[in-house]
């Protein structure tokens, strides 16, 4: 289905990536946001808080993070299209409801602009070392999908993806910016609302005496319902059986809690996507995301410039990761070189992609400021020896 | 020669309200859950509200069960998030009639903060708060309204913190409709029920409840049946008590009644009537797109 014009702000813009994100959550059809201020991230739903009274729908600022992130699974199961922004000390505590949106399979997108950390850390500038928690960080097992930018086009052109990909799989969807790509103003292309591709929400046929709420369509994914339609469903964060109860056994436990990865597991060749440059003939393929993708490809025409065959793969779902590629890739070429503003989070999921056949190399960075690419350059040239 | 009477299946008339294919229930004998669930029931009978738009919330804990139970539109949620998880849900889809059904240790200690902020912004919830005075689900720890002087496992020698008196913090953080009940005024609370469902605001009742296995039988104070013999001879009514003076002491009165029933604009209204006022016809409503 195309996208609902009311929310689409067609036209060439200079936005910064955190307006950019609230657009393309308006041209996707969010009408329902909660947040909690916190820096860098704000900017997205002072934005929205201002735009969506005027084509519909309502943000609502609570009084922490954990209401923001509860509020708006609330607003789904009504029928909502929503999302919530956070970054940093914020992101933490959304944790335990992004492990509930997954057990319950609520549609929904949460906005982490990633800043430096540990705990209050560097609130204004930028970091990439939530990549790790935004996989893994409620507890027990799930999967989400997580989204890269490292534009403020992309913020626009991504946002959308992410709440179709919400929909489509029912899954948290978690996008993660960071303090760089946030602030930055570039040009922002925002199409018609015809050429915006929706997926709309899997609302059952059934009638209700049929319905069962986490019966899987063959793909894995239950169709959904919504409150005050005489379905009188019930949905629960514990483990439960095809009709929504409560089921305290193993049994269920599997059924489940199999189901709810596999979904994304089974389906993430579907999911995955990278963007590659200079891959063909490349002897050192340097990985990165986000921020980071644009200084390491300042680092890649250097290092071409010294006749250095280097290439790039730049995740922009990093969730699932781009592992048959990489696996791929890892048949022929001499090292990887993997830059991110962490000291060393991604780089775990390419030393298992590597599987030992070429060695993983690290270009690590504390944040608070982008990587040097001369740094990045000197970690190709003795890559590529 | 007289005939013996038509056997009747014995229906009880809150079933149809209830999940009886998840029966039996986890509580424990003598448990005072039950019997609010009873009183729920009934005030949806007579309230005579279209169910399909009645929505019920719970968090964590032994009364967080409830929405499993009820034949509603259920949504168990985690631990003290159940009033923001009914915002959203209210906010979007302001035609539902939509109730919080909790226990004290879920709503007033871990979800307190969204408490106060919720009858702070008077949205249109109804709140019913089981309380217990402790924690039942995790094995009758202390509670934020433990009385002075009860034991809990985690309080051993006797429990020191002033407890939160519910109706004053209620009322004081801006609710309109505030109650107090014992599971043993069974018609009041129904009552009271049906008053917070035609209520519209962030409406308020508070029934304190048995919990036979840990607090009762802890304080040594008998069994459920023993409990409702208190309970009658504790409380006084007392319909618009000053709610700064209905503090619950141990083995003290238990004052309950009906504290508050005032008007002022829901959030739903306030939010409208700004953006009505500013906008004017940029405003395109709060219903959504979808």
């Amino acid at each position: 289905m195309k996208a609902n014009p009311a929310g689409v702000l067609t036209g060439a813009h200079f936005l910064d990536g955190d307006q950019a994100c609230c657009e393309g959550a308006l041209a996707a059809g969010a009408d329902f946001a909660a947040g909690y201020p916190i820096t860098p991230s704000t900017e997205v739903v002072e934005r929205f808080a201002a735009r969506v009274p005027t084509v519909g729908g309502l943000f609502i600022q609570l009084e922490d993070e954990l209401a923001s992130s509860i509020a708006i699974l609330g607003a789904a199961w009504a029928g909502k299209k929503v999302f919530t922004v956070t970054s940093g000390p914020g992101f933490s505590l959304m944790m335990e409801h992004i492990g509930l949106a997954a057990m319950t399979e609520t549609p929904c997108v949460f906005v982490d602009v990633q800043r430096g950390g540990p705990s209050t850390g560097l609130p204004t500038l930028p970091g990439q070392a939530d990549m790790m928690q935004a996989r893994w960080g409620s507890h027990g097992d799930y999967a989400i999908i997580a989204l890269c930018p490292n534009s403020p086009q992309e913020c626009f052109d991504l946002m959308i993806d992410a709440f179709n990909l919400a929909e489509q799989y029912r899954v948290p969807v978690l996008f993660m910016m960071d303090e760089c790509v946030g602030h930055m103003t570039e040009k922002v292309v925002i199409p018609s609302a015809d050429a915006i591709e929706i997926y709309p929400r899997r609302f059952t046929s059934l009638p209700p005496a049929e319905y069962k709420p986490f019966k899987p369509s063959p793909d894995g994914v239950p169709e959904m319902v919504k409150a005050g339609d005489g379905y009188r469903f019930h949905i629960t964060g514990l483990t439960h059986d095809e009709q929504g109860y409560p089921a305290m056994t193993w049994r269920a436990q599997e059924k489940l809690v199999r189901r709810l990865v596999e979904k994304v597991r089974k389906n993430a060749d579907k999911i995955v996507r990278a963007e590659e440059c200079d891959l063909e003939d490349a002897e050192v393929v340097v990985l990165a995301y986000g921020i980071t993708s644009r200084v390491a490809l300042r680092a890649l025409q250097m290092a071409r410039a010294e006749d250095i065959r280097a290439g790039l793969l730049r995740p922009i779902v990093v969730w699932p990761f781009p592992e048959k590629r990489l696996r791929e890739l890892a048949e022929r070429v001499k090292a990887f070189v993997v830059v991110e503003m962490n000291y060393g989070q991604m780089v775990y999921e390419v030393e298992r992609c590597a599987g030992g056949k070429t060695k993983t190399v690290l270009v690590e960075h504390g944040g608070g400021t982008v990587h040097d690419p001369e740094q990045v350059l000197t970690v190709i040239r003795e890559a590529a020896r | 020669m007289s005939t013996a009477p038509a056997v009747q299946a014995a229906i009880n008339p809150v079933e149809p309200f209830l999940r009886s294919d998840r029966m039996p229930h986890i509580w424990c004998p003598g448990c005072g859950i039950g019997t609010t669930v009873n009183c729920f029931s009934r005030a949806l009978v007579d309230s005579k509200l279209d169910l399909d738009k009645v929505a019920i919330v719970s968090g964590i804990g032994c009364t967080g069960r409830v929405a499993g139970y009820l034949r509603l539109d259920s949504f168990h949620t985690t631990h003290g998030r159940a009033i923001p998880f009914a915002t959203g849900l209210k906010l979007a889809n302001p035609e539902l009639t939509v109730v919080v059904y909790s226990g004290d240790g879920d709503l007033i200690a871990i979800g307190g903060n969204h408490f106060i902020h919720a009858a702070r912004r008077n949205i249109d919830l109804k709140i019913i708060c089981v309380n217990n005075f402790i924690y039942g689900m995790t094995g009758g720890q202390v509670a934020p309204t433990t009385p002075v002087g009860a034991t809990a496992t985690t309080t051993p020698y006797g429990c020191f913190e002033r407890p939160f008196n519910l109706p004053f913090l209620a009322e004081s953080s801006g609710a309109v409709y505030v109650a107090r009940w014992t599971a043993f005024h069974v018609r009041h609370i129904a009552r009271s029920m049906v008053e917070a469902f035609n209520k519209k605001g962030f409406s308020f009742i508070e029934i304190i409840s048995p919990c036979p296995t840990l607090y009762q039988r802890r304080n040594k104070l008998g069994d459920g049946l023993d409990t409702m013999k208190l309970y009658k001879q504790k409380s006084v009514i007392k319909n618009g008590a000053n709610t700064r003076d209905v503090d619950i002491a141990f083995g003290g009165e238990i004052i309950v009644g009906k504290f508050v029933d005032i008007e002022r604009p829901t959030l739903h209204q306030t939010m409208d009537q700004q953006f009505r006022q500013v906008l004017k016809d940029r405003y395109a409503g709060l219903g959504g797109r979808g």
